[in-house]
């Protein structure tokens, strides 16, 4: 196994493109793992961490851009973004144990493909743009078209997600992440919901996005599980509507993290939960 | 009689120094600073690393084992199967608290005819490095006939259930059954007449109950280094609570003399009775032998699920009796016990347990212990007690609540005590089950009001403990130290235990004496760490060596003064004339005595080697508070006490850590713990990811309560404290359970999903 830590984006894609059994390293975090549980045998491993764009949060037309390879831990050291966006923090926190956290990145857990990757539904409801680069140079797609099934991505031969676009928020905007697992950390999603929702000035939602995590072979994005908060202003009534349509929309399996029906009814109370404190942030701001 | 000869307990004339008070422990620094060994931390020169092939299906037919691929890869020095060990015949040996049978040890060692469980291994490579030796197991071909497997208990004792052992026919049957049967043996606890008993009972409670296997969960895969030498000498370095058993078993199973395997025990990071039993020794002796390089072998985490010792799943019937006074008048009961691949389920010391608790005249208990394709069991921590209270402490609780009479007091009321004729045998002597349960009663945990989805559980446990074949040796330095060498691996901070027993005979500080785990060529044979004996059958042998080495004391004193050793006394670490009497003499300090020894004997040491007896049973009780999350089922644990009697701490923060400890693995078993298997009998979660024991975060601090009822039978009091605190844990959860929300769930563990559903069953929601 050949292991390359080039310092620039077009040599990380020229390693990329040259090597069929080619994989990216970022924090490591899965993909060492796999390794040492043989499930995986790459004849090229490319680090990334030394490609200093991918490791940076710079402001973007009001925005972000954050680094595919910045790690929880200087993502939620990172006050101004943090404060926009403390629902794509928390889900990124949620992630293993302190020292997991100076590795984890919100690429390798979007690339890594798991069906309850917990960044993966937050990104998607704040909108999330995946700046993604090749050899036929860069391409822009929406988060959740980067996975495509369970370890499997849209990312052709010799291409890595570079960065993360999150565009200008608007006004009296709030989001939230929140997972169920049966223990309170260093464990994996049996359901994650991440909500993300704007009111106009009389409270009344906007513009709302849910996707719900761990419930199907993607982050799923329910356009009616939006549409239950949209005009409302996010009652009692509006957010069990929510639950019911999230609950609807859930397609999970029986495994051994939980049962079918099970994380069908929790999703509902997860997205439900999610919603209520992305409401308190948007009331806040 | 002199001094060492009564090693009863008595009240003490003077205040203890150092027994009771909690001092640094001797393995302390080496542990926080990552420098104590454990046995996967040696490496010999020119080593090589083994690994072992194990087997994807959970009962298959081993009809060849091609190897000549893999014996070509370079690096690759040597490889061994079944072969290379000559079977053994059928006969019972005694392993910790159960007995296994050598035939049945060397096929779980290595595959024979059959491999009996998904991960029993079937080969073992030695290479020059671990990477060529995982390649080369990948070019070892298996001719594997799959067979049909069972791995549910009340599956497997079904006629028509594929059989494991067709030479297995039902012992303690009468008749002797002509069919072969998975279950490999009925037992039965008796005492008096449970229909008697029934038929005066106003109330019966009968419910059935499951649990799940489940892994004692130590951080510290398996793992040693053997070395096998031109002239027959064995070696081994190895993480086990009892090197003597590893002689004895990788000896026996190799086929060398005793004498010709010398085994040192390393630190060992957490055994719980899982490592009471050998898998890889054989192995990388054999290897060893065979190459004549040391061999390495360290367990992966996902062997460790697959292979080594989780403890039974059961099925259990439960049926207890009691009039509207609280009188419990019957206790019956039905346990079948998965015992994995070859017999011996913890089923036997469970149906013993079953009702130890309580002074009954009338108990049946009824046991099945039934093969299934899994990992052969090994003992846990009060093994088969944890299981069958979970079954009798839940009904007990639903006793409670139709009779109307608060938990503790129904318990209270029928509590065993001094003089109670246990179902299993024994008349009890002084025990503090009746402390346990006022303990409880008057912690304030056990009066914190709750709030909404919040409740309360409380149950009982109890443990036997053994005493059991010891030996201590104590060198006195020529400075005045003392090296104390045991034979009974530290699986708790034992050593530094009983240096302070030592400490407090001898009336030296206890930093004076240096306490070292010897390897089996230093001493007489030891049992091993196991049934809570350590502290109290080690402690009570170093006490009597203490005192035969302050008779010499006493003796090299007597000899310097010439006066009779009669008229010498050992006081505070001196020896003084006995009285004015026996002449005016300054008092001589071990130091000075020490000192001397040359010029009045040579050097001065002590040794004991004896089989101690007299174990004091050791009951728990346990409170809980818990709040549950309708809408999701989880659990969280609030507060947690656990009382339990020691007899007496020697060492209070060492014993508050195996209550804390025990209360811990017990939550992990109520809560998620639990073996996932899929449709080929393969084991889904083989990593602490999937098998979720509890984090943290998960747990509030444990409030450990130590009441002290002291042993008879030990000159401090000692009984054994490692295991009961385990054995209420999952019935007061359960119990908790049923107070917050009115659902009692009778199956094991109280995940999630299946507490979610037991409230959508209640409450008549949609999935119900």
């Amino acid at each position: 196994m050949r292991y390359e830590a080039p310092e620039t984006m077009e040599a990380a894609v020229a390693l990329l493109a040259s090597d069929d059994n080619a994989r990216v390293l970022a924090g490591g975090t899965d993909l060492l793992v796999q390794l040492r549980a043989d499930t995986i045998d790459p004849s090229l491993v490319v680090d990334v961490k030394k490609i200093d764009a991918m490791r940076t949060v710079t402001a973007e037309d009001g925005g972000f851009r954050v680094g595919a390879a910045v790690t929880g831990a200087e993502l939620g050291e990172h006050e101004e973004f943090k404060s926009v966006w403390p629902g794509v923090v928390e889900a990124l926190e949620l992630i293993g144990s302190t020292q997991i956290q100076s590795r984890a990145t919100m690429g390798g857990n979007l690339c890594n493909a798991s069906p309850a990757a917990d960044s993966v539904p937050a990104m998607i409801a704040a909108g999330a743009i995946a700046t993604i680069e090749g050899p036929n140079g860069s391409r822009d797609i929406p988060v959740e078209d980067v996975a495509t099934g369970p370890g499997r991505t849209s990312l052709r031969k010799g291409e890595l997600v570079a960065s993360f676009l999150f565009p200008e928020q608007a006004p009296r905007t709030g989001d939230a992440y929140l997972r169920f697992i049966p223990r309170t950390e260093m464990d994996i999603a049996v359901v994650g919901a991440g909500v993300c929702l704007t009111l106009d000035e009389s409270g009344l939602c906007t513009a709302a996005r849910v996707s719900l995590g761990a419930v199907a072979a993607l982050a799923l994005v329910p356009d009616e599980a939006a549409d239950a908060l949209m005009g409302t202003s996010v009652d009692e009534a509006a957010l069990a509507r929510l639950s019911e349509v999230a609950s609807a929309a859930a397609k999970p399996i029986d495994d051994k993290r939980g049962t079918k029906e099970f994380r069908i009814q929790v999703t509902g109370v997860m997205a439900r939960r999610a919603a209520e404190i992305a409401l308190a942030r948007a009331k806040g701001k | 009689m002199s001094a060492a000869e009564d090693l009863g307990y008595r009240e003490k004339p003077h205040e203890l120094k150092w027994v009771g008070t909690n001092v640094a422990r001797t393995d302390g620094v080496d542990k926080v600073t990552g420098r104590a060994r454990f046995g996967a931390d040696l490496i010999m020169p020119g080593m090589l690393f083994g690994a072992v092939l194990r087997s994807p299906h959970a009962h298959a037919r081993i009809n060849g084992i091609d190897t000549s691929k893999a014996e070509a890869v370079k690096g690759v020095k040597a490889v061994i199967t079944r072969k290379d060990f000559e079977d053994q015949p059928s006969e019972m040996i005694q392993v910790g608290e159960l007995t296994v049978n050598i035939r049945d040890v060397i096929r779980n060692v290595l595959a024979r005819e059959k491999a009996m469980y998904d991960g029993h291994a079937v080969a073992a490579v030695a290479a020059t490095s671990a990477s060529i030796a995982r390649k080369a197991l990948k070019l070892i071909d298996v001719d594997y006939e799959v067979l049909p497997h069972v791995i549910d208990v009340v599956e497997a004792m079904k006629p028509d259930a594929p059989l494991l052992n067709e030479d297995q026919f039902t012992d303690g049957v009468d008749p002797k059954p002509d069919r072969p049967s998975n279950v490999a043996k009925r037992l039965e606890i008796k005492l008096g007449d449970v229909e008697k008993g029934f038929a005066e009972a106003d109330v019966v409670i009968e419910r059935e109950y499951k649990t799940r296997p489940v892994h004692q969960g130590y951080i510290e895969p398996h793992a040693c280094v053997a070395s096998y030498t031109e002239d027959g000498q064995g070696e081994v370095w190895c993480s086990t609570p009892g090197h003597f058993l590893v002689r004895a078993i990788t000896s026996r199973l190799c086929g060398i003399e005793v004498s010709k395997l010398k085994v040192t025990a390393s630190e060992i990071g957490g055994g719980f009775g899982g490592k009471n039993i050998v898998y890889l020794e054989p192995l990388a002796l054999a290897l060893s032998r065979k190459c004549g390089r040391p061999v390495k072998i360290a367990m992966h985490r996902n062997e460790v699920f697959r292979a080594t010792g989780p403890t039974s799943g059961s099925h259990m019937k439960v049926k207890i009796g009691a009039r509207h006074d609280g009188k419990i008048t019957a206790g019956w009961a039905e346990l079948m016990f998965q015992a994995g691949a070859f017999p011996g389920s913890p089923v036997f010391p469970a149906a013993m347990c079953a009702y130890a608790c309580y002074d009954l005249e009338n108990v049946l208990v009824i046991g099945y212990d039934v093969v299934a394709n899994r990992p052969k069991t090994t003992a846990y921590r009060a093994p088969g007690a944890q299981i069958s209270a979970f079954a009798v402490e839940s009904a007990m609780d639903e006793m409670a609540r139709e009779l109307g009479i608060d938990p503790v007091d129904l318990r209270l009321m029928n509590a065993a005590k001094e003089g109670t004729k246990a179902a299993y045998g024994p008349t009890f002597g002084p025990v503090g089950q009746v402390e346990t349960l006022q303990a409880i009663k008057n912690h304030p945990n056990y009066n914190v009001p709750l709030g909404p989805n919040q409740g309360r559980g409380v149950a009982s446990g109890f443990w036997f403990n053994i005493g059991g074949e010891t030996s201590v040796t104590m060198n006195v330095n020529d400075d005045g130290t003392i090296a104390l060498t045991v034979g009974n691996p530290d699986l708790s901070g034992t050593r530094t235990s009983i240096s302070v027993m030592a400490a407090e005979e001898l009336g030296i500080e206890p930093e004076r004496i240096r306490p070292a785990v010897g390897d089996t060529t230093s001493l007489g044979f030891n049992f091993i760490s196991a049934g809570s004996r350590t502290t109290f059958a080690v402690g009570k042998a170093t006490v009597e060596v203490a005192r035969v080495v302050i008779d010499e004391l006493r003796a090299r004193a007597a000899a310097t003064w010439n006066i009779p050793v009669e008229a010498v006394v050992w006081e505070d670490g001196h020896a003084r004339p006995a009285s004015s009497n026996a002449g005016d003499f300054e008092p001589l300090s071990l130091e000075d005595i020490a000192r001397d020894a040359k010029k009045t004997g040579g050097p001065i040491a002590g040794h004991v080697e004896t089989n101690v007896s007299g174990a004091g049973p050791s009951f728990a009780t346990e409170a809980v508070d818990i709040e549950v999350d309708p809408e999701t089922g989880h659990i969280k644990i609030l507060s947690f006490t656990a009382a339990q009697d020691a007899g007496k701490a020697i060492q209070p923060n060492l014993v508050e850590g195996q209550y804390q400890g025990a209360a811990v693995q017990g939550i992990g078993w109520a809560l998620n713990e639990e073996y996932i298997y899929d449709e080929q009998g393969r084991m889904e979660n083989p990593g602490f990811l999937d098998y979720r024991m509890p984090v943290a975060s998960d747990l509030p601090m444990i409030d450990a309560v130590i009441v002290e009822v002291p042993n008879p039978n030990h000159p401090y009091g000692v009984r054994g404290i490692g295991e009961t605190s385990i054995v209420p844990v999952m019935a007061a959860v359960a119990n908790a359970l049923d107070d917050a929300t009115g659902v009692r769930v009778q199956e094991l563990p109280l995940s999630p999903p299946r507490v979610l559903k037991a409230l959508n069953e209640k409450n008549g929601n949609r999935l119900g």
